[in-house]
């Protein structure tokens, strides 16, 4: 096992090493790709080096990636906060399904990217406008994968419960919410990714800092070492945010053995 | 426990109760201007603004000229996310060393939204068609990619190994075992693809184009058409759904054809 992990690791690193040989091949010494498509190493540096002192589109690369963070997480979660609850309730009440359903297959066709011009009619380009398409984007997967969670609860563990009198706060909280949770971290992935894809974009459409405001400074300047620089913050805050989530994950899943492997 | 199903009528009540109360809601919004009829048109608007934009231009074309266009971008775009990520996919679910290679890049892709590579897609292929269609060709890769080598890597063991003894050849391999056996893994990734490429291409649009809804709706902020937005967003929705209905029908049809589902 251990063999074949090293292996992997090692192809991996030499992939990783060779392509980075690859991009200082056909930028900096064969300049096939010529710094107006694509930034050599050298002008990558540079620019990463030029937004952390001086900044670039209003401030430094922390305070854009900081304030992108800020939104994302504030968008994901209220949408979290209602979502859950929302799928829970309809998951547990067929009649609240019943009520509510049609509704969510009207509006769920309709993709979270196409509300951003809505929310920027309705609330300009600051962070309002932004909280509501990223709470569009990632309240259908709460909403879903909390209902699918209480809807595959295994029928034997609810007639225990009820068999034993428990009262419907406790169920709540004892019976349904920890049964369905593996499920509602699903669907908060889901919810995550879908949030940044949102804020990146309602970031590229309008707004006055971000990661999002940076690439589109950088389209605009056609900047391609800035460009390259947005785009790996944007796949680092992705990745952090994940593994955080992943982390949370396991901690509120210790209980669970399916999910430990 | 949960309560028992509702019948059919209870059903059919209450989900028209909340549609109503939906419609009714959002028309007292925008009836009683409590929000400002220019901001949120009453339903009744939204639905006449939307056929006249059938016929009449805005931002120069028609709706659904408007419409032919983005769906245009999309086909081409969604088309080659499968012509190159289902083949991928086949091929490192049968060569390890194709696997090992190709995993970390894509691991460290994955994390960048599709939507980021606007930039570069503007700078390489322009605002045309080349630009949306790489975009949404980011957003739909992925999908294609993962379930076909799923589908390849978690083939039965017994099939590879039977043909495998006897001698089949790895082209033939990988055409007459993997694909046939990765077919259903692919199709639902294909659906994925399908659904992440359309809202790929709606984020394209909002930002480089020239043509297409998300263009058509942009410029309507630009203005403040407020009908006109909803219309967009309206349009949107509905080929989005047509398309998974038609992806859905041939999913099924392609599951009884094989005869998994009688």
């Amino acid at each position: 096992m251990a063999l074949v992990a090293s292996r992997k690791t090692l192809i991996g690193g030499m992939t990783v090493i060779g392509l980075v040989g690859l991009w200082f091949v056909l930028t900096t010494f064969t300049g096939l790709v010529t710094s107006a498509r694509f930034p050599s190493p050298a002008e990558f540096w540079l620019s990463l080096k030029q937004i952390n002192g001086r900044g670039y589109a209003g401030s430094t690369l922390a305070s854009h990636a900081f304030h992108s963070v800020k939104l994302v997480l504030m968008g994901f979660t209220v949408a979290v906060l209602t979502g859950v609850p929302l799928g829970l309730w309809m998951g547990w009440n067929r009649r609240v399904e019943a009520f509510i359903n049609p509704v969510f297959l009207i509006i769920r066709p309709i993709p979270p990217l196409a509300w951003i011009p809505l929310a920027i009619l309705w609330l300009g380009l600051g962070d309002a406008a932004k909280i509501l398409v990223i709470w569009f984007s990632a309240f259908v997967p709460s909403v879903i994968n909390a209902f699918t969670g209480v809807r595959n609860i295994d029928k034997p563990i609810l007639e225990a419960a009820r068999m034993l009198g428990t009262p419907r706060w406790r169920m709540v909280r004892e019976v349904i919410l920890p049964a369905s949770l593996p499920m509602i971290f699903t669907g908060l992935r889901l919810s995550l990714q879908a949030s940044w894809t949102t804020l990146v974009a309602a970031e590229l459409v309008g707004a006055l800092v971000g990661v999002g405001f940076v690439l589109n400074m950088a389209q605009q300047d056609i900047y391609p070492g800035m460009i390259l620089v947005g785009m790996v913050t944007v796949g680092v805050l992705g990745w952090a945010t994940t593994l955080l989530l992943a982390r949370v994950e396991r901690r509120a899943l210790a209980w669970n053995v399916a999910a430990r492997d | 426990m949960t309560s028992p199903p509702l019948g059919f009528r209870e059903t059919m009540l209450l989900g028209l109760a909340g549609l109503a109360s939906f419609i009714g809601l959002w028309s007292f919004l925008s009836g009683s201007g409590i929000v400002p009829a220019q901001f949120l048109p009453g339903p009744l608007d939204v639905a006449s603004r939307f056929v006249h934009l059938l016929t009449s231009p805005f931002a120069g074309a028609t709706l659904p000229a408007h419409l032919a266009s983005s769906f245009q971008r999309y086909a081409y775009g969604v088309l080659l996310a499968a012509a190159i990520g289902v083949p991928l996919g086949l091929l490192m679910g049968f060569f390890r060393l194709l696997d090992d290679i190709v995993t970390p890049i894509f691991d460290g892709l994955r994390f960048i939204a599709p939507i980021a590579w606007v930039p570069f897609a503007a700078l390489w292929f322009g605002t045309g068609i080349g630009g949306p269609i790489m975009i949404i060709f980011a957003g739909a890769f992925p999908p294609c990619l993962i379930n076909a080598y799923r589908g390849a890597r978690f083939v039965e063991p017994r099939l590879i190994e039977a043909a495998r003894m006897l001698g089949t050849p790895p082209s033939r391999m990988i055409l007459e075992v993997l694909l046939p056996a990765a077919v259903p893994s692919i199709i639902a990734g294909l659906r994925v693809s399908a659904g992440l490429g359309w809202q790929s291409l709606v984020g394209a649009e909002l930002i480089v184009a020239a043509a297409g809804v998300g263009f058509m709706m942009v410029q309507a902020q630009g203005s403040v058409q407020t009908p006109t937005v909803m219309a967009g967003m309206i349009a949107i929705g509905i080929v989005g759904m047509l398309i998974d209905i038609l992806l859905r029908q041939g999913e099924g049809w392609l599951r009884r054809r094989r005869g998994l589902e009688s």
